[in-house]
């Protein structure tokens, strides 16, 4: 990837920054200037809590070019908690295992296979959710 | 307090550890799968299965994720954060920062110093002597230290059996309100070349024998002894102990020779289980420790690095400990979280040996 | 705006043309539909094409393909709207004749896809999608209709042998088209052992990769039969479009550009579905097929596949689609398939379809899809 693009993507990538109208509360992810429900130019940042859950996937066994680590890997559309969807690679998941509704977390990971070329690409993706001390003692 | 207190390193004001985080991958490679491959006798394999790192997975995107958990179990205002060190092996690039990208996926740039340190396994400790140096002296609130390896060994060579992947991150800030207390540390060093890669090699060369008696007991024990003696302490003094762990028997050897036993290390002895995870290996052992020592345990630290050298701690731990444990995955979550693969080839794979091109 | 008629056609074969490039193809086909037009003179050339920078290192093809197809200093400007490229270049001509800007105007779509590898290939198609969002993701085109696919399945309760009637009755028809690429028929049982691409689309699920060029000349209405005995009405030419990216839709399954599209379309030739007689749609994948059978209003939503299971889709059905193979059968050289769609639509209506005749047909629809469903571009022909 061009140094330059990198270098504008590293928010959304890195943090998974969106935006807020403020007019109609609609969020945004990747951030806009104009909202895509209302129009408005009012758009706010906000951070995106990475938590969400799976609502489509498919396992992958041709990649792009630079992508073949993922060959049969899972992508996934992603519900966030924010109630807006995002498009990503599944990681540290067995891909016959992934389902539906499946609940999973944003996590920072190579994105790009080949890193001889260009900068390492780091960016968002998503694994199934890790559990904690304090969830295992609630449940 | 001790009699001539003049080796050890202490700060001006006092410093802590006010919160920690931790990152093992999720996948183990069987050791016999390993031993298979190349017609190793069973019994000189001296662990089960280490943990490798998944292919999208390395020393930065690790480091980010212990230093997310470090960050979520205290809220710290990032702008408070002024250093970022990040101590490895196993740099994803030779030239250019990982710190930074941490520094960055959390938020903290740019009023921030950040670097990547080297010193083969000790380079975990020295990124916390830099962070405990910068709180101490009032330069920074906070400043954040990390120790992560993704381990390279030669295909075939005995370090193969134990090369792990894995870390930890701490922020160390005022002592007052720490979840543990630096009383002091102490580092050891020599030019020793027990271990060591060349720059445009893959692999690392090693001493094999020598880099036992003369490497790690002889930089581990002096730091150990030295601090203790300085401080007017003895191993009966702390509840735990914390070592560089680059095989079971080791560390085993090491805590008998200092007078430590089996019930101190326990905690925090992870070899046998993930392997050694260099850089990674002393400071997850210690965030092991922390994750089930009460208010009031004293614990001694002493890493080692191959080149040579030792740094060793002394902390104890507050009532704050209490407060920051919880909302995020223990050691023991990331050690359970695992995933076998015995298949050497894709082994190596995962390793980087082997790629398309 | 005044009527606009197609007075030529031509087309290439869609192949793997190892010993033609992309010139080559587009000034056959451009040669053919002049020739078939029986015109002397051309007032402007529109070039459809996607991605002839990626796959063949040439920009600036207008004039390149105006150079070499003898129309040198004649207007020449290239359209892109990704897959829909093929479309969009008829449009642009349309607008260019309607307006009143031209008389007689070629537009040719071209694609040469194979001088690249296939990973070559898959990163090229991924420019149609978000490349900050999706292709740098590592989310191939293929990977975002196979979540598609997944998603519509669950909801409507469909498996994905249910898809196959799109492919079987694709390649039915292709055996009776010589400048289709696979004229062998494929069973339900070919279908469902082919190897998957992303799960669950197969590679049969996917149109090929493929070289082609196909071209039309158009003409005001009233002067058309000065050319041919047999001109083809343009009722309706409209372009819609939608996100670049999948994730920002409400409803991931309803394609709004293809919706919007047709929809003008209807509106502009004053017509309904129930007037078209066929519909050469965009199977580039199976799931694109039910849903836009569903956006046109052929369907209900969530019943594409359904329409298609009942035996609709075939050619003595209710809605013939893809009569000559469609991009499945026939190929998808992704920036000449909307070209191809209206060739063919058109061979329809002049009655030189062949084998693949069908009776009595006078209206037709020809939708041409870009990206995932971003851009659309749809238009009613009738004679």
């Amino acid at each position: 990837m061009e140094l330059p693009r990198y270098h504008r993507l590293r928010p959304t990538f890195y943090r998974l920054e969106a935006s807020r109208c403020t007019a109609c509360g609609q969020i945004h992810f990747p951030p806009r200037d104009l909202c895509l429900t209302c129009g408005s130019a009012a758009n706010q940042p906000l951070q995106l809590s990475g938590r969400g859950r799976i609502v489509s996937f498919t396992r992958l066994w041709q990649p792009a070019r630079g992508f073949h680590d993922l060959a049969g890997g899972v992508t996934a559309l992603v519900e966030l908690q924010e109630g807006i969807n995002v498009t990503a690679q599944l990681t540290d998941v067995n891909p016959e295992r992934v389902a539906v509704g499946q609940e999973v977390e944003m996590v920072v990971r190579r994105l790009l296979s080949d890193a001889e070329r260009g900068p390492i690409v780091y960016g968002y993706k998503f694994r199934p959710v890790l559990k904690t001390h304090q969830a295992v003692e609630a449940s | 307090m001790g009699r001539a207190s003049g080796r050890l390193l202490r700060t001006t004001q006092p410093v802590g550890i006010s919160s920690y985080g931790a990152y093992i991958p999720l996948w183990r490679i069987r050791t016999d799968a390993i031993a298979a491959c190349w017609g190793t006798e069973r019994r000189r394999v001296p662990i089960r299965a280490k943990a490798v790192p998944g292919p999208d997975e390395d020393t930065t995107t690790m480091s980010i994720e212990a230093a997310r958990n470090a960050l979520r179990r205290v809220s710290v205002p990032p702008a408070e954060i002024r250093a970022v060190w990040v101590g490895t092996e196993s740099k994803p690039y030779a030239v250019k920062p990982s710190s930074t990208v941490v520094a960055e996926a959390l938020g903290l740039t740019p009023y921030v110093s950040a670097a990547d340190m080297e010193f083969a396994c000790k380079a975990g400790s020295e990124a916390m002597q830099a962070a405990i140096a910068y709180v101490g002296s009032g330069m920074a609130r906070y400043a954040l230290a990390i120790g992560m390896d993704t381990a390279q060994s030669r295909p075939g060579d005995s370090l193969e059996y134990t090369a792990g992947t894995g870390g930890a991150a701490f922020l160390f800030g005022s002592a007052a309100d720490s979840a543990a207390q630096v009383e002091a540390s102490l580092s050891f060093v020599t030019d020793t070349p027990d271990f060591f890669r060349h720059a445009h090699q893959h692999y690392p060369q090693h001493g094999q024998r020598f880099t036992g008696e003369m490497a790690y007991f002889y930089h581990s024990l002096n730091a150990t002894r030295t601090l203790l003696a300085e401080l007017g302490r003895t191993p009966a003094d702390y509840r735990w102990a914390v070592f560089h762990q680059p095989n079971p028997k080791f560390v085993q050897r090491l805590a008998k020779q200092l007078g430590f036993t089996q019930d101190q290390i326990q905690p925090g002895f992870l070899v046998p289980l993930i392997g050694n995870t260099y850089a990674g290996s002393s400071l997850l052992g210690l965030a092991a420790v922390l994750d089930v020592a009460e208010p009031g345990d004293r614990i001694l630290f002493t890493s080692y690095g191959s080149g040579a050298g030792s740094d060793a701690l002394s902390l104890v731990v507050t009532a704050r400990i209490l407060d920051c444990r919880d909302g995020v995955p223990r050691v023991r979550d990331y050690i359970e979280r695992k995933q076998e693969i015995s298949d050497y080839g894709l082994y190596l794979r995962l390793m980087r040996k082997i790629h398309r091109e | 705006m005044r009527s606009v008629s197609i007075i030529g056609i031509g087309q290439t074969p869609v192949a793997e043309h190892w010993n033609r490039s992309l010139r080559d193809l587009a000034v056959e086909a451009t040669l053919a539909a002049i020739r078939d037009a029986g015109v002397e003179r051309i007032d402007a050339l529109f070039v459809g094409n996607m991605a002839s920078g990626l796959l063949c290192q040439q920009e600036n093809i207008a004039a390149l393909i105006a150079d070499y197809a003898g129309l040198r200093g004649i207007e020449a400007i290239k359209v892109e709207a990704a897959c829909a490229s093929g479309g969009a270049v008829v449009r642009a001509a349309h607008l260019a004749v309607a307006s009143g800007a031209h008389e007689v105007v070629v537009a040719v779509g071209v694609e040469k896809m194979t001088d690249v590898g296939i990973d070559g290939v898959t990163s090229a198609l991924a420019t149609a999608a978000d490349a900050d969002y999706e292709a740098a993701q590592g989310v191939t085109f293929t990977a975002l209709n196979a979540l598609l696919m997944r998603l519509y399945m669950e909801r409507h309760g469909y498996r994905r042998a249910d898809f196959a009637p799109f492919v079987v009755a694709a390649h039915e028809n292709a055996r009776a088209n010589p400048n289709a690429m696979f004229r062998e028929p494929v069973t339900v049982e070919d279908f469902l052992e082919s190897p998957l691409v992303a799960e669950p689309i197969s590679i049969l699920d996917s149109a090929p990769i493929c070289d082609g060029a196909a071209a039309v000349v158009l003409c005001p209405t009233e002067r058309a039969r000065e050319f041919t005995q047999r001109p083809v009405r343009i009722l309706a030419s409209a372009t819609a479009t939608d996100t670049i990216a999948l994730a920002p839709r409400k409803d991931p399954l309803w394609f709004d550009a293809a919706y919007a599209s047709a929809h003008r379309a209807y509106q502009q030739a004053n017509l309904s579905p129930a007037d078209v007689d066929f519909f050469e749609l965009h199977d580039a994948f199976t799931i694109v097929s039910a849903l836009s059978l569903e956006a046109a209003c052929f369907a209900e939503r969530g019943q594409g596949v359904r329409f298609a299971l009942d035996c609709n889709i075939h050619r003595g059905g209710k809605l013939p689609v893809c009569t000559q193979g469609g991009l499945k059968a026939r190929g998808h050289p992704v920036g000449a398939s909307g070209t191809y769609q209206i060739v063919e639509a058109a061979q329809q209506l002049r009655g030189e379809a062949g084998e693949n005749q069908l009776r009595d047909c006078h209206v037709a629809m020809a939708q041409s899809i870009g990206g995932m469903a971003s851009v659309a571009v749809t238009h009613i022909l009738g004679v």
